[in-house]
């Protein structure tokens, strides 16, 4: 049977990848992200997860607004890295897990009401490669783990509410029990925390509120999925309702899961948070 | 349903159905040819997606904030920015009515770009 393993809730900020790229990780505006993560990726690669299972959402890379789906999932074999308007990384193409992706789209379809998009093409970019970065060093044939992208629309309102995406969360833990392979799966939820991109608030980030939000992820997630987007945005910054997708991660553990890591850091205009649970 | 927040654009569909032609052209520059046809020729790579003469005169003259309130999604914008030399910090300080150098003096760690 599969199991999740373990949940990550950790920054996508696009600024970090070419970090990586250019080996910055150890200048000392960068290093004190970089050092939170050496914990987090002795604890995967002691996991050792099978497939990590990524809800992030997409920057323009390849969904634009003639469709604009609530959450698609990708079912492919393969995920080619996305040029999202500055060129393409140089990175491995990402190995996905088409027969999981298919069970969980049945699963997740038929029993548990969640009418996802299915995606046979997907080209990631940072919203999910940052992430992967921060927790994966990829060689150049590929990735440590294979992974499944689960997007989110966390841009154009309506969006999901909180609360529909811890539900996801919990639909996905059910779905990934009834798979007959042997797996380790971890989902990532990923983006925020405090930030808002545009407007005379542009850089606003408040850290009162992110470790509020750390707080009652850890402790009251019933309670945080709760939340609506105008609280979130007006406590937070527009930008930082694509917390939510933590939801997601946090319902797909177990309510009673173990926090293992926790880091803030707020450089420049984001909260980078980082958050594990295990179990 | 949201109520306005000061200082903020609130991206709903009302706005993505008022800056959809925008918004494609700013997805069209996920592509080096498309980012080169741009430098090249920025009215002749315009007529191609129907922007009204407005539209066109935000882009020209680089006015970020207009071309938010115009139905820009922002990570859409971040195409045109990347496309004429404007980050998003650079972007941001315009947004805020700031030099980019007294943007960066407001922040905590300024080498994190």
């Amino acid at each position: 049977m599969a199991r999740i393993v373990g949940g990550l809730g950790l920054s996508h900020v696009p600024s970090i990848g070419p970090v990586v790229d250019r080996g910055r990780t150890q200048e000392p505006a960068w290093k004190p992200l970089f050092d939170a993560y050496v914990p987090v990726r002795e604890w995967l690669a002691k996991m050792k997860p099978d497939v990590a299972i990524v809800v992030y959402n997409d920057h323009a890379a390849d969904f634009t607004f003639d469709k604009y789906p609530t959450f698609a999932l990708g079912v492919a074999e393969r995920y080619v890295i996305g040029d999202e308007g500055f060129g393409t990384r140089a990175l491995p193409e990402v190995t996905g897990d088409a027969e999981l992706s298919t069970h969980l789209a049945q699963a997740l379809i038929y029993e548990h009401e969640f009418d996802l998009t299915l995606c046979q093409k997907i080209a990631v970019e940072h919203g999910f490669l940052v992430p992967m970065n921060l927790c994966f060093a990829h060689g150049p044939s590929g990735w440590p783990v294979r992974a499944i992208p689960l997007q989110v629309n966390v841009i154009q309102h309506p969006l999901p509410t909180a609360r529909r995406c811890y539900r996801l969360g919990q639909a996905l833990r059910a779905a990934v029990e009834t798979y007959p392979e042997d797996l380790k799966i971890v989902v990532m939820g990923t983006g925020g925390m405090s930030h808002q991109l545009q407007g005379k608030r542009f850089g606003y980030m408040n850290e009162k509120f992110d470790q509020w939000f750390l707080d009652q992820l850890e402790s009251d997630p019933e309670a945080l999925a709760r939340i609506t987007h105008q609280e979130i945005m007006e406590q937070a910054g527009a930008e930082a309702v694509e917390l939510i997708m933590w939801l997601t991660m946090r319902g797909a553990v177990s309510p009673r899961a173990r926090r293992v890591h926790r880091n803030y850091y707020a450089p420049m205009t984001t909260g980078m948070g980082l958050i594990t649970f295990e179990g | 349903m949201l109520r306005p927040i000061p200082d903020t654009t609130i991206f709903d569909l009302r706005l993505s159905r008022r800056g959809y032609r925008l918004n494609q052209l700013c997805a069209a520059l996920c592509s080096p040819e498309e980012r080169e046809a741009f430098k090249r020729d920025e009215q002749a790579f315009m007529a191609r997606f129907n922007l009204t003469a407005e539209e066109k005169d935000l882009i020209l003259k680089r006015d970020f904030q207009g071309l938010i309130e115009a139905g820009c999604n922002i990570y859409f914008l971040l195409k045109i920015g990347s496309a004429t030399g404007n980050g998003l910090y650079r972007m941001g300080a315009q947004m805020r009515g700031e030099s980019y150098e007294a943007f960066l003096a407001t922040r905590k760690i300024r080498g994190a770009v």
